[in-house]
């Protein structure tokens, strides 16, 4: 598996969950664990370009993609813009946003839709936050989140 | 998560191969519902057959117009193949409406259509769920149902269906593929996905050694739309949510499609509703008519007897705004 | 007015500005370590196996299965665990009752107390081998019979013990007749369900022992509370444990005591003789950490024609468990806010066989003003008063249920700026009346409301000859940017510029005393970091006032002004650096060890003051004609908090609360089986916390007047933003259908 540039050797059973292989196994902590389940996107990652939950993922399942972490983002212009709209208080569901954000855009771009598009060109707030709604704040940040990426996304 | 020995075979026949000599073993796909129900111990294979490997993941016309939909195509693909959002915007609206956009781009199509229900007693171990051990008794029944089912409900269970995606696709009177070592079976999605009865732990037509290699979904000309109410703006189940299409010509109904979601124990096509609209007016007293005589049949309880009359609302919303003249706001 | 407290730092270059956090970059990315997430050669993982009945006693427990899953070290139970010592409230310390969760002695007895109690701990190599093994463990019960259902055992409520702390009864003239008798009245119940934290950091240990030392990485919002429990109930002193708890992924209350968790890792090491971590499943958390009481509300108040109250009534229940919890004061806010002659104010518990409830952000405040504010609107409706005037016929010039004095209100001025910025004149005061589409649009307000105060804690202040200052401080950070808020007051208070200020927290070796609670932390710190701040200038003068060559010589530190990194008088002066290096200084220090004697203040303020943070908050929704589907579309909110030291900070902090009023309003419920006293929706799945499309543009405003009884006038903002803010979402659901909701969450069953 290539984890942030890096191949990495990981010899771990196939029940291992490449959240927990990225955390325990490797040392990688950036990707959280909030729920385990699928529910907060805490953990997500991206593989090979794509967002994903590292938690519902079984590592052995992807031995043969590029796993990108916020370690391997680093740096990256929305880390500043987060900082600068404040868009985290603990920091804890912080690495999954900013993950999800970077793929967001992306699929953006591609032309991907959303639950709420209706054509328009730009990326409006309430695309935003339908699209980043597989992310989880408790702190209650989102305003500061939806501002951080809509700075970065011009 | 109990251990398990893993494969990844190279092609379709190994993975029929793998499972045909081995009971225990499960296919897995874009793990999103496996996972979570292995880790919290109530699917237990000894083998889990990765098939993502597997070249089933086209989207290809079919002759006629139709689409033929691999069972490894991710659903986030699927809802923004540009055929499925402009000949069935239900399909693609149902998908964007489901999970988040980390789960769609893991899930499958293979894979939705069998995901289990998400009834909070089926998920506890500490509790009695005849879904999870047969004849264990139903905790939800008498229990918090305000997400549960009311119709297709049985006494042994009354877990609401989950997908969104599968509502879309009954209403397409899509056909699944499904692939053996004794030979490829075609199911109508209205047969395949089973009413609980007294089993309610045998939830689909598929066999244990068939995999899912393909769904097929025929041409519609009919204009459509998918309409979710949930607890939530967006990242939550349905409390009840309408997959419709419908054309009108000079105000009556000459071709409808309506299946329901939330409300029922599988992907729920309103056929009785449908036979009441086709060839009436387009007007909301006929929808809540139509509506009306599709869920005589529901069984509520103190906890989702709401859903009955949500269901209603949101069909006669949807047909509405299917309706040319009415604009969808 | 006597100020206790200085209302400015020497100079004023940072404090008030909207500094972005010092933690930022290790934050976003990925660089700041939580709890679970420290290494340790060796380290053996924890898994928690729950009772599944609500009462009884565990009669066998077979535990083959799980030794027999390759990799587990040890499965701890009742009939092998080493003992801990039994939790014990001490009378000296009042407030150390609240540092347990439970009283449980976990794997010290055969008993359950709730359904999810942990009855025995996997140790194993693996993460995954813990939590299998741990599936594998089968106890057997004899089931008790047990009291579960809150809504049912609500009739045999007894009435709240009365506290120090916590306000609870209050009577005043007689608020039964004045009702009977008023012209316009209104009676209502409301129902407010369980809630849970869910912060979205699980709560974790890392513990290591080394002989009768020990080490922990927690996920606390308090560290010496975790330090005390965990010596008092491993009977080690204090100084041998060292509690690590640099970033906590969230709290709101749940992280403020000591769960079964932290216990049992910290058991499970010593047991093991390895280094441990229990990271909680979300399902774990649910089982083991207390969340929010249920309560139900009566609020009537009666009026004059012209809406002058002439009583007001507020009663509660709520519940604690069989083996802990915490009073809440729900009726708090009836306290305050209404200028009523006649009051009646009582509070009532039910102790269940339940995990204890804990506080969770504003605990009453939050629910007992859903009660209170959503009344005032109703008899605004019935007045057919606008339910701002309403409120400002009202507004009391003293403290209404014992005459006390405000340190400072500014409500009026917070609804008068607040209507403004909304645009609340352009509400039609008929229901239903404005519509979007298939949208009912509806406006609303509530007052919010939360009690200040501030605690005596340690801090440190070190100045260092290369002119770099270190505050130092066991404050815990939960998202709130301490951090960056003592380094402006240290900053300005010193007069160096902020980079050159390092702030090091989360560390029990650390002086010790804060607490993230009761929105207390930040002006409690703050009080000592400048007191500390002050010492040092008087010692660094005194140290430049010894030397023949200073031009500080002579000077007194009332005449000197704190900048440029020293202290000056005009053009003349020196820099500490240089104050330091003559006297071949490396450095100084002073620290502030207020101890129990700095209670005496706070108390005596409360003799004499009624301080709290109050505010306006501006809600409208959106309501589906066909769904009742409910939509917050656009919030603003105007808070007195006192003096703002960090804008960005502040406005986050107000956000997130409203954000978790919203959830509140419109989704959160912990749902708990009558039948069996289970938690049913024990995951981020079930549980609905908002989302992000959940969530509108939220605007805060704040007055920014100091309070001058608290110290540098600030007020906390942690808790004042959920509060007011179910009332206003559910009084903005009354103006867009007509329909009053009492019973949260206001979903959308309740509006078909």
């Amino acid at each position: 598996m290539r984890v942030n540039g890096v191949e990495e050797k990981l010899d771990v059973e196939p029940w291992v969950s490449l959240l927990d292989a990225l955390r325990e196994r490797l040392g990688v902590t950036g990707p959280k664990k909030g729920c385990d389940q699928g529910a907060c996107g805490a953990c997500t990652v991206l593989a090979d370009g794509m967002r994903i939950n590292a938690c519902l993922a079984l590592a052995v399942q992807y031995a043969d993609k590029e796993i990108t972490t916020i370690e391997g983002v680093t740096p990256h212009p929305l880390q500043e813009a987060f900082v600068r709209h404040d868009g985290f208080q603990c920091g804890y569901c912080t690495p999954g946003q900013i993950c999800s954000a970077i793929a967001m855009l992306d699929e953006y771009a591609a032309g991907m839709p959303s639950a709420v598009s209706d054509g328009a060109p730009q990326l409006t707030e309430a695309e935003i936050r339908e699209r980043m709604s597989g992310n989880l704040c408790r702190c209650g940040a989102y305003n500061g989140i939806v501002d951080a990426i809509k700075e970065v996304a011009g | 998560m109990r251990p398990f020995a893993y494969v990844k075979p190279p092609d379709v026949d190994a993975a029929l191969q793998a499972v045909a000599a081995d009971s225990g073993a499960r296919f897995l796909g874009g793990g999103t519902n496996l996972v979570d129900l292995m880790r919290e111990g109530i699917e237990r294979p000894y083998t889990v057959v990765d098939v993502t490997g597997l070249p089933l993941d086209e989207v290809a016309e079919l002759p006629g117009g139709g689409l033929r939909i691999g069972a490894l195509v991710r659903n986030s693909a699927l809802a923004a193949d540009r055929r499925v959002r402009t000949r069935y915007p239900m399909l693609s609206q149902a998908i964007l409406a489901g999970a988040s956009a980390q789960l769609r781009n893991m899930a499958t199509v293979g894979g939705n259509l069998l995901q289990r229900t998400r009834c909070p007693y089926f998920y506890d171990q500490a509790s009695a769920c005849n879904k999870r051990e047969p004849g264990a008794g139903c905790d939800a029944i008498g229990g918090f149902n305000r997400s549960h089912a009311i119709l297709g409900v049985s006494d042994s269970c009354i877990a609401t269906h989950p997908s969104d995606m599968c509502v879309a696709l009954t209403a397409l009177d899509a056909v699944v593929e499904a692939r053996s070592v004794r030979g490829t079976r075609r199911i109508p999605l209205a047969d395949f996905h089973l009413l609980p009865g007294d089993t309610p732990h045998v939830e689909t037509a598929l066999a244990a050694d068939e995999l899912i290699t393909a769904v097929e979904v025929p041409p519609i000309a009919a204009p459509s739309r998918y309409r979710k109410v949930r607890d939530r703006a967006s990242y939550a189940f349905a409390l009840v949510s309408v997959a419709a299409a419908m054309e009108v010509e000079d105000g009556t109904i000459t071709q409808v499609r309506l299946a329901l979601g939330g409300v029922a124990t599988k992907p729920w096509r309103a056929r009785e509703a449908e036979r009441i609209l086709l060839g009436g007016p387009a007007a909301d007293e006929a929808f809540r008519r139509a509506a009306d005589a599709e869920l005589a049949s529901a069984v509520t309880r103190p906890g989702n007897a709401f859903k009955a009359g949500l269901a209603r609302a949101t069909i006669a919303a949807t047909l509405r705004d299917l309706t040319p003249g009415e604009e969808a706001a | 007015m006597t100020t206790t407290y200085a209302e400015r730092t020497a100079t004023e270059k940072y404090v008030g500005r909207p500094v972005d956090r010092l933690d930022g970059p290790a934050k976003t990315t990925g660089e700041a370590r939580y709890a679970a997430e420290h290494r340790y050669p060796d380290l053996a993982y924890a898994a928690l196996v729950h009772a599944t009945v609500a009462r009884g006693r565990i009669t066998a427990i077979d535990t083959a299965a799980a030794r027999a899953v390759p990799g587990v070290i040890e499965v701890l139970t009742h009939e092998n665990a080493p003992a801990m010592k039994p939790f014990k409230v001490s009378l000296l310390d009042p407030l150390g009752a609240m540092a347990s969760g439970t009283s449980v002695n976990y794997l010290a007895t055969d008993e359950v107390h709730w359904n999810g109690q942990p009855v025995a701990v996997v140790v194993a190599e693996t993460h995954e081998a813990a939590r299998h093994a741990a599936s594998l463990v089968r106890p057997a019960y004899q089931e008790l019979p047990a009291v579960v259902d809150f809504s049912a055992e609500e009739p045999n409520a007894t009435p709240q013990k009365r506290s120090m702390l916590l306000e609870s009864e209050a009577d005043k003239g007689d608020a039964k007749a004045a009702l009977a008798a008023a012209p316009v009245s209104v009676d209502l119940r409301f129902t407010t369900p369980p809630h849970n934290h869910n912060a979205i950091e699980p709560h974790a240990t890392t513990a290591a022992w080394n002989g009768d030392h020990l080490t922990v990485h927690e996920a606390t919002q308090g560290i010496p509370w975790v330090r005390k429990q965990l010596a008092l109930r491993f009977g080690v002193p204090e100084r041998n444990i060292r509690v690590l708890s640099p970033f906590v992924g969230g709290g709101f209350g749940g992280k403020g005591p000591i769960w079964a968790g932290t216990l049992l890792a910290v058991l499970a090491a010593r047991a093991t003789g390895r280094p441990v971590r229990l990271a909680l499943t979300r399902a774990g958390v649910y089982h083991t950490v207390g969340g929010r009481t249920p309560s139900t509300q009566r609020v009537a108040l009666g009026a004059d024609e012209d809406g002058r109250l002439t009583a007001l009534i507020h009663t509660s229940v709520a519940r604690t468990g069989r083996v802990g919890g915490w009073q809440e004061q729900i009726t708090s806010a009836s306290r305050h806010l209404y200028a009523a002659p006649n009051i009646h104010l009582r509070q009532h518990l039910v102790q269940l066989d339940l995990l204890p409830n804990t506080p969770m952000r504003a605990p009453g405040e939050s629910i007992g003003s859903f009660a209170l504010e959503s009344a005032v609107d109703e008899l605004a409706w019935e007045l057919g008063m606008d339910p701002i005037e309403l409120r400002m016929r009202n507004e009391p010039e003293r403290n209404p249920v014992d005459g006390k004095r405000f340190a400072r209100r500014f409500l009026r001025e917070a609804y008068a700026l607040g209507a403004e910025r909304f645009g609340w004149k352009e509400r039609d005061p008929r229901p239903g009346a404005m519509r979007d589409g298939r949208w009912l649009v509806g406006m609303g307000v509530a007052t919010a409301y939360h009690p200040a105060m501030h605690m005596p804690v340690s801090a440190a202040v070190r100045l260092s000859a290369d002119g770099g200052v270190v505050v130092r401080c066991a404050m815990a950070e939960i998202g709130v940017g301490a951090a960056t808020v003592q380094a402006q007051i240290a900053a300005d208070e010193l007069g160096v510029p902020l980079e050159a200020v390092r702030v090091e927290s989360g560390d029990s070796e650390l002086p010790l005393g804060a607490m993230a609670g009761g929105s207390t932390q930040t002006a409690s710190v703050a009080a000592s970091v400048l007191a500390a701040c002050r010492k040092l200038k008087q010692s660094a003068l005194a140290l430049a006032r010894r030397s023949p060559d200073s031009p500080l010589r002579g000077r007194r530190l009332s005449d000197l002004e704190a900048r440029d990194g020293g202290l000056f008088r005009g053009g003349s002066g020196e820099t500490y650096a240089a104050i330091l290096t003559r006297a071949g200084r490396d450095h100084l220090e002073s620290e502030i060890k207020p101890g129990m004697l700095g209670l005496v203040g706070p108390l005596r303020d409360r003799m004499r003051w009624v301080k709290a943070a109050c505010g306006a908050q501006f809600c409208e929704v959106r309501v589906d004609r066909d769904t009742g589907e409910v939509r917050v579309s656009r919030w603003l909110g105007v808070f007195d908090v006192g003096r703002v030291i960090n804008a960005k900070l502040v406005a986050s902090q107000l956000r997130g609360g409203i954000v978790m009023g919203i959830g509140l309003a419109l989704s959160e419920e912990t749902l708990i089986d009558p039948r069996t006293g289970r938690i049913v929706n024990a995951s981020l799945g079930e549980y609905h916390v908002p989302v992000h499309a959940d969530i509108p543009r939220i605007d805060v405003h704040w007055l920014d007047e100091p309070d001058p009884t608290m110290p540098l006038g600030l007020v906390g903002v942690g808790e004042v933003g959920i509060t007011g803010v179910g009332a206003a979402v559910a009084n903005a659901v009354r103006h867009a259908t007509g329909r009053r909701i009492a019973d949260l969450p206001i979903t959308l069953d309740k509006l078909l």
